[in-house]
């Protein structure tokens, strides 16, 4: 048996929850065809047991008390075992998110068995061998989960996807968790969801200009801005500009943001780290500006400029307007 | 009086590339020397500010080699005012080693004082081996409530108000003291030793414990460097003078008129 936590926002299955779900029918295969269940904590909109469904999971538990309207993650960890002692599940897993990786960590605690994070691939069953992302994606760890349950997270956008050959039942049955007195110490007051709108425009826009620490600061985005208005497009913006606060979280694209899959990204001023490419790799064609020739991004995109983004992007967009007439 | 432990780890500098030492059990770091990841930074800054505002202390501890002294001196630098090494091999260590030495020092620390800390603060995910659980396992060994991935922490008398702006959206949290907090970037500007400062910094005695188990370990079998791939891209042009091969392309591929 496989339990994958699975995480909503707003009611609607996080994307990653799904990419984590599709990971675990390549183990469950591996296995000779052990089921994958799913946990959800919370509200679930009507679309989620479809969602589920097609993803090939056969039951999800349903932890939908009261409890669970804001997020706990000591309560969220409580479901995952309480799913656990139910499926008497061999394998634990979640997406790699902050709250995928806080409610894991928190559910390998308590069993005291090891959990690893940022999970990319799995090598074999026995031992139960998982390679992982570490030193910020530049190098990869194999790492030997000798305990059960294993425990352990999917990196964001590191698989796809995709559906099951044959979908599951995804039979929606109520979790009974037993929370005990400390779990909901530490509950969110409040509240403010990412703008799932503008993230969606996002993830849909036929054109995507991206920027990151090379814009320089809050105001250096005006030009990329620019040319996505120009282009129809929507911007798109690395994980340093959104920790930095330059812009908001929902611009972000990356592992830990959106997977976007334009006709055409244009970054200006991202390196291109692991972490930033899972969220851009399925872009039909990338054009990347950057003053720097051997930045991960001009090599492995499909086309290069070489320069100062701050020159080349308005000449760009000088050279749309002149076109244009 | 807020009473902060602030725990960091010594990482090696990588900005380049990564190299592997030869059994492949840890990142080679001869050649690029070692920092304070930037999560850890950021912890250090709160801890700093937090025993500043409050009239309180912080303390940075680090489980690690004997040379992770220059980072508990990095700390110290900006205005931690005690500093505890309990030394060990860090290859050896696992995130369940380091939380169970972590809490031994925090149990002894107490005891000894007679008080608890108010916080302990770690970074969210160490920026070499990235576990994303030392923070947790800690909580548990000391029975107190944990957030992960909080960017600024004010402290109320006996509650601390957390607040994450990430990703999935922008969440406060309210806990009650004594508590475990793991910090994510962004939220703090770390500041830079001054001279004064690491004058000051140099005359602080260093703690220094041995470990108080055997390790466990985390299970690694080997590290990877993923081989370096060739460039695949086309180049259009070098500086401003490429716009008009960047707007052909772009017309060719039906994205602008
Ligand atoms: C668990 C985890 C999850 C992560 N998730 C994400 C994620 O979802 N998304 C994400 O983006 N990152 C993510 N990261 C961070 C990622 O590792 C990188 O740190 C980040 O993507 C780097 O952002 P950047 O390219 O903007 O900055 P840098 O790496 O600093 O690169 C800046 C680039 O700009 C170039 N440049 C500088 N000035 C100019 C100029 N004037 N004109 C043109 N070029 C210029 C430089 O040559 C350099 O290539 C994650 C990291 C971890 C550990
Ligand atoms: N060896 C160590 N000594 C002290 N603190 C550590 C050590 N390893 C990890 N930490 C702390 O725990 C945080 C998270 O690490 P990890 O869970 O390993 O990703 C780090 O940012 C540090 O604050």
């Amino acid at each position: 048996m496989i339990v994958v936590y699975v995480e909503t926002v707003r009611g609607v299955v996080a994307e990653v929850s799904l990419e984590a779900v599709a990971f675990a029918r390549t183990l469950a295969a591996a296995g000779g065809g052990i089921p994958v269940d799913a946990v959800v904590c919370g509200p679930l909109g009507d679309a989620g047991p479809k969602e589920l469904a097609e993803a090939g999971v056969r039951t999800v538990l349903h932890a939908d008390t009261g409890e669970f309207d804001v997020f706990s993650g000591a309560a969220h960890a409580r479901a995952v075992l309480a799913a656990r002692e139910q499926t008497r599940a061999v394998v634990l897993m979640g997406g790699g998110t902050n709250r995928g990786n806080d409610v894991m960590a928190r559910v390998a605690t308590e069993l005291d068995v090891a959990m690893a994070a940022n999970v990319v691939a799995f090598e074999g069953l026995s031992p139960f061998t998982v390679t992982r992302q570490v030193v910020g994606g530049a190098a990869l760890e194999e790492v030997r989960l000798g305990s059960r349950p294993a425990v352990f997270s999917v990196a964001g956008h590191a698989v796809e996807a995709t559906p099951a050959e044959t979908a599951g039942p995804a039979t929606l049955t109520p979790l009974a968790v037993a929370l005990e007195p400390g779990d909901l110490t530490v509950q969110a007051v409040s509240v403010q969801p990412v703008d799932t709108e503008a993230a969606g425009n996002l993830k849909s826009a036929r054109v995507v200009v991206g920027a990151g620490r090379g814009a320089g600061g809050p105001e250096g985005f005006g030009d990329a801005l620019e040319l996505a208005e120009l282009l129809g497009g929507q911007l798109g913006v690395s994980r340093v500009v959104t920790s930095l606060g330059w812009r908001p979280h929902h611009e972000q694209v990356g592992q830990t943001g959106s997977r976007i899959s334009p006709e055409v990204y244009i970054p200006c001023g991202i390196s291109g780290a692991i972490q930033h490419w899972a969220g851009c790799a399925s872009s039909k064609v990338i054009l990347a500006v950057n003053t720097d020739a051997d930045a991960p991004m001009m090599t492995k995109a499909t086309y290069a400029v070489v320069g100062d983004m701050h020159e080349v992007v308005p000449a760009v967009n000088e050279e749309i307007r002149r076109r244009r007439g | 009086m807020a009473d902060v432990l602030v725990c960091v780890k010594r990482v090696p500098d990588f900005s380049g590339e990564v190299l592997l030492s030869d059994d492949a059990q840890s990142a080679d770091a001869r050649y690029v020397g070692h920092t304070l990841s930037n999560h850890d930074l950021c912890a250090v800054e709160t801890a700093v500010q937090l025993a500043a505002a409050t009239g309180g202390s912080a303390t940075v501890l680090t489980v690690g080699s004997a040379d992770a002294v220059e980072q508990l001196r990095t700390a110290l630098g900006v205005g931690c005012a005690a500093a505890v090494l309990v030394e060990a091999d860090p290859v050896t260590l696992g995130p369940a080693d380091v939380a169970r030495e972590v809490a031994a020092v925090v149990a002894d620390h107490e005891a000894s004082r007679g008080a608890s800390y108010d916080l302990v603060l770690l970074g969210n995910d160490a920026a070499d081996s990235g576990d994303f659980q030392v923070g947790i396992r800690l909580a548990r060994l000391l029975d107190r409530p944990v957030v992960t991935g909080v960017q600024t922490v004010t402290l109320d008398g006996d509650r601390a108000t957390l607040v994450s702006d990430v990703a999935e959206g922008r969440e406060t949290y309210r806990v009650p003291t004594p508590a475990v907090v793991t910090v994510l970037e962004g939220g703090v500007e770390p500041r830079y030793p001054t001279i004064t400062g690491r004058m000051k910094a140099k005359k602080i005695p260093v703690e220094e414990r041995a470990l108080s188990a055997e390790p466990v370990g985390s299970g690694r079998v080997r590290l990877r460097v993923p081989a370096p791939q060739s460039s695949t891209s086309t180049l259009l042009g070098e500086g401003p003078e490429a716009a008009p091969a960047v707007v052909d392309l772009l017309q060719q591929l039906g994205v602008a008129r």
